[in-house]
Parts: C-alpha cells; structure tokens; sequence
C-alpha cells in the first residue's frame, strides 16, 4: 500500500503529467507535488504521484559510505 | 534499477552485518522498531533478523494505514456502498478487510455493491466524469505519503466543480502514532524501545524535523531511514552506535530523498484542504487526539462524511484476533491462537493478515516457509 519507487522522468507531457518508465511499460504520472521536474530527474512515485526528486550526489554520498566498508 | 540494485549488493550487506555484530555490546538489549509496514515488508523478504545478533529485536510498528483503520471506518464504507449505493474506489487491500461480522468491500461487491480497485485516487476522479449520474466516493486511506495525492484531487475536483464527488478521508498522522506508542510506557515507567527506525516515505512529506520533538520527549534515537536492505541495515548500524553512545538524536540516513523540512507545497496543498480532527480511533493504539485529518468545512461538499448520513458502528473486532497487540508491537503475529490456522492472506481474520505490509501477512509469508526461505 505504501509502495513507492523511484522512477526517471523520460518526458514531461503538460498538465503537470509526466511520462516514466516503469519495469519496461511507460506511465503516466502526476509531477504536481514535486516542483521543478525536468527529464531525466529520478522521482519517486507513490499512487501515480511523484513525491519528490532524488538527490544523485546524496546517492552517491549514501553509496560511497558502503564501498568504504 | 538505478537506486534499487546498488542498495541490495548482498556483499555490502554481509559487511554490514559484521559491522553491526562488532557494535554490539553482548550486555545490552537492543530492541528496535521500525514504524513503517514497508520497513517491516523489506526486513521479512530481505530475512534481515537472520543477519542480527540474538540482542538486536526488530519489533513492528503501526505504520500499516490498512491494519490501524479500526473496524467501524471499515463498516462505514461498505455503508456507502451497499446502504447510500455509491461507486465505491479504494486502493487493492482496503477491499479485503475484514469488518463487523467478516464483511467486507469484496463481499459487499458481491452483493451488489459497486465496489472498484484503484491503483491512483486520480482514476477516481476519471470515474466521476464517466458516471455522472452516480455519486462517486474515494475511501482514502494512508499516512502522509498518501495524503496529498488525495489533496490534489480534492483540488481538481473543486476546480472543476465536480458534483457527484466526494472523498471519505482516514488519513493520519505518524509523529502522534509514535507517541501513541512510546507515551503508555514513559507513564509506567517501563521502557519498551531502544531505538526507532523513521519511516521513509511519509518523510519525504514531513521531512525529519518533526522527530525533535519526539527525541526530546522519549528519549531514545530516530534514524530516518530508507527501504532497501541496505538501507535498514545502515540505519539499524546507526541506531545501535547512537544507543551505546546515549545519544539522543535524529539521524537521516535516506538523504538522496528526504530533508528536514520535507516537501513544503505537498505540505501547503495538504493544510489548503485537511485539518486535525479532534480525535480519532486507531485499532490498536484507541483513540489518540490530534492523529487524524478530516476535510476542511469550507470543502464539506467533497466530504462524504458530510454528504451521507453514515451510522457510527460499534465496530466488533473478532474476539480471538490480536491485531491491537500485534500492532502495539506486545506480541508477535505468532502468538495469535488464529494466525496461519483460521487467518492466512488469502482468508485474513484480522486487518494485519490482509496488507503485505501488516506484520501478521509478512511473517507468514516470509517466516513460515510458505514462500520459500529467503
Ligand atoms: S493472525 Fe490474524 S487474527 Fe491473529 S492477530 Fe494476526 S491478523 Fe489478527
């Protein structure tokens, strides 16, 4: 029920709707919550709506942490 | 998947596990517990208990919007659909909850009832305009991280002066849920918890500034964390170094996508729409003030609450049922007489069975070989 996933925006279609990618089927979501949405941003998406934008540099941040060990 | 596969690396996780095994000390007790049923889902399917020391006990939360709804909301919405005859939309699982007498959506659909599955409350809205003569009601459920897709149809469908919709909204708050949890022991002067993961998702929403407080007031550490094994394993690292150290802190872990003040237009569309009901019930946890929102008055034509004349149900869970204790985290779904005898997921007794992120449904498929070990 809380599933969310993080999805890349592939095309943003007006109307606050943006195409994503998802386990190879294209979606249509909602960017109304998030602001600023460009392609290829990673979202992550909860019940057809992008929550918010993940950070890549946080990632890699996140990621570098676990390589140190 | 790019920030998915890189947080399962099963090497890292190996590591990790070591690391944690080294911070433990063998004295101690370590009893953590993770608010959100997704964490709870991760930590079954990932078999994360299997990589902790005996000392480090996972314990679930409530952060399950499926099991804490107590059975009368449930009964209301069949109400709606059986009684006022309204197309009824909820998301999957809120059709198979058990209510007073084991009905629920699904059975009413089978009585009738015009009862519909929906993956986004925006197909709720595609269906209002498909039936206009039929009144529409999204039987909204969720903590934060739901909460405002809701707020935004709710603001599509005022702006299109939509007339034959209307939400009945259950959705609630997570910091006075923890509260609900940790107020009972600080009043008796046990202590239940040592730590305490922070839910992801709904902190996308509120950000990580809200746990101060509740650092304050019970101190014990919060790691926000989030959802893949990775993940949990750095957070449980985190909390176990914080518990040593006596530190009573937030610590973010899932920085890639929460912040401390969260996502403030979510937050803006959410206050333009929702207000704190004075109090609500939660199975399990009773009734709480302040740990739900309700529609404000100035929308009360988008609230079905408003619109139907529902009956307050008395609500009878079953007897045998633990689910308020389970979600208490004072016992474990094993413990319930029913489960995996008369409650399975495909048979669920008690709302915990029914989500896969409801501490009954997840130890029965992950931990009693029903699915195959992990
Ligand atoms: S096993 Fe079923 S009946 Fe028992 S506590 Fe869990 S959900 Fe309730």
């Amino acid at each position: 029920m809380c599933l969310a996933v993080p999805v890349r925006v592939e095309e943003l279609i007006g109307d606050d709707q943006a195409v994503v990618e998802l386990g190879g089927v294209k979606k249509h979501i909602s960017v109304a919550l998030v602001e600023d949405v460009q392609v290829g941003d990673y979202v992550i998406l909860h019940v057809g709506y992008a929550l918010s934008k993940l950070s890549e540099e946080e990632a890699r941040k996140t990621l570098e942490l676990f390589r140190q060990i | 998947m790019k920030y998915v596969d890189e947080f399962r690396d099963g090497n890292a996780a190996r590591v990790l596990a070591e690391q944690i095994g080294a911070e433990v000390r063998p004295d101690r007790q370590y009893r953590l517990m993770e608010f959100c049923g997704g964490h709870t889902h991760t930590i079954f399917r990932c078999g994360v208990p299997d990589l902790l020391p005996d000392n480090v006990q996972m314990m679930h939360g409530p952060g399950c919007p499926v099991c804490v709804l107590p059975v009368k909301r449930i009964d209301a919405a069949v109400e709606l659909a059986l009684k006022h005859r309204v197309i009824l939309c909820s998301y999957g699982d809120m059709l198979r909850v058990p209510g007073s007498q084991r009905m629920s959506l699904q059975k009413a659909k089978g009585q009738g009832a015009d009862v519909r599955m929906l993956y986004s409350p925006a197909d709720a809205l595609a269906i209002a305009h498909q039936n206009p003569d039929r009144q529409v009601v999204f039987f909204a459920i969720g903590f934060e991280t739901t909460t405002p897709p809701t707020a935004v149809i709710l603001q599509q469908a005022d702006q299109q002066a939509l007339r034959n919709f209307s939400v009945f909204c259950n959705h609630v708050l997570t910091p006075p849920a923890i509260r609900g949890i940790l107020e009972p022991a600080r009043e008796s002067g046990r202590s239940i918890l040592e730590g305490l993961i922070g839910p992801g998702h709904v902190s996308l929403i509120i950000g990580s500034n809200p746990y101060r407080q509740l650092v304050d007031d019970y101190h014990l550490p919060i790691v926000v964390s989030g959802f893949e094994p990775l993940d949990l394993l750095q957070s449980i690292h985190r909390l176990i170094g914080l518990v040593n150290q006596g530190c009573c802190t937030v610590e973010n872990q899932y920085t890639r996508a929460v912040s401390e003040q969260g996502n403030l237009r979510a937050q803006e569309l959410m206050s333009e729409y929702f207000e704190l009901r004075e109090s609500f019930e939660w199975r399990g946890l009773g009734e709480m003030p302040a740990s739900a929102l309700r529609i404000k008055k100035r929308y009360a034509h988008l609230d079905a609450e408003s619109r139907f004349d529902l009956t307050d149900s008395a609500g009878l869970d079953n007897k045998a049922c633990e689910c308020p204790a389970v979600l208490r985290a004072a016992l474990k779904p094993t413990d319930c007489k029913l489960f995996g005898r008369s409650c399975t997921p495909e048979n669920p007794i008690g709302s915990c069975m029914v989500s896969s992120e409801g501490a009954c449904a997840a130890y029965y498929t992950y931990r009693t070989g029903a699915a195959g070990s992990v």
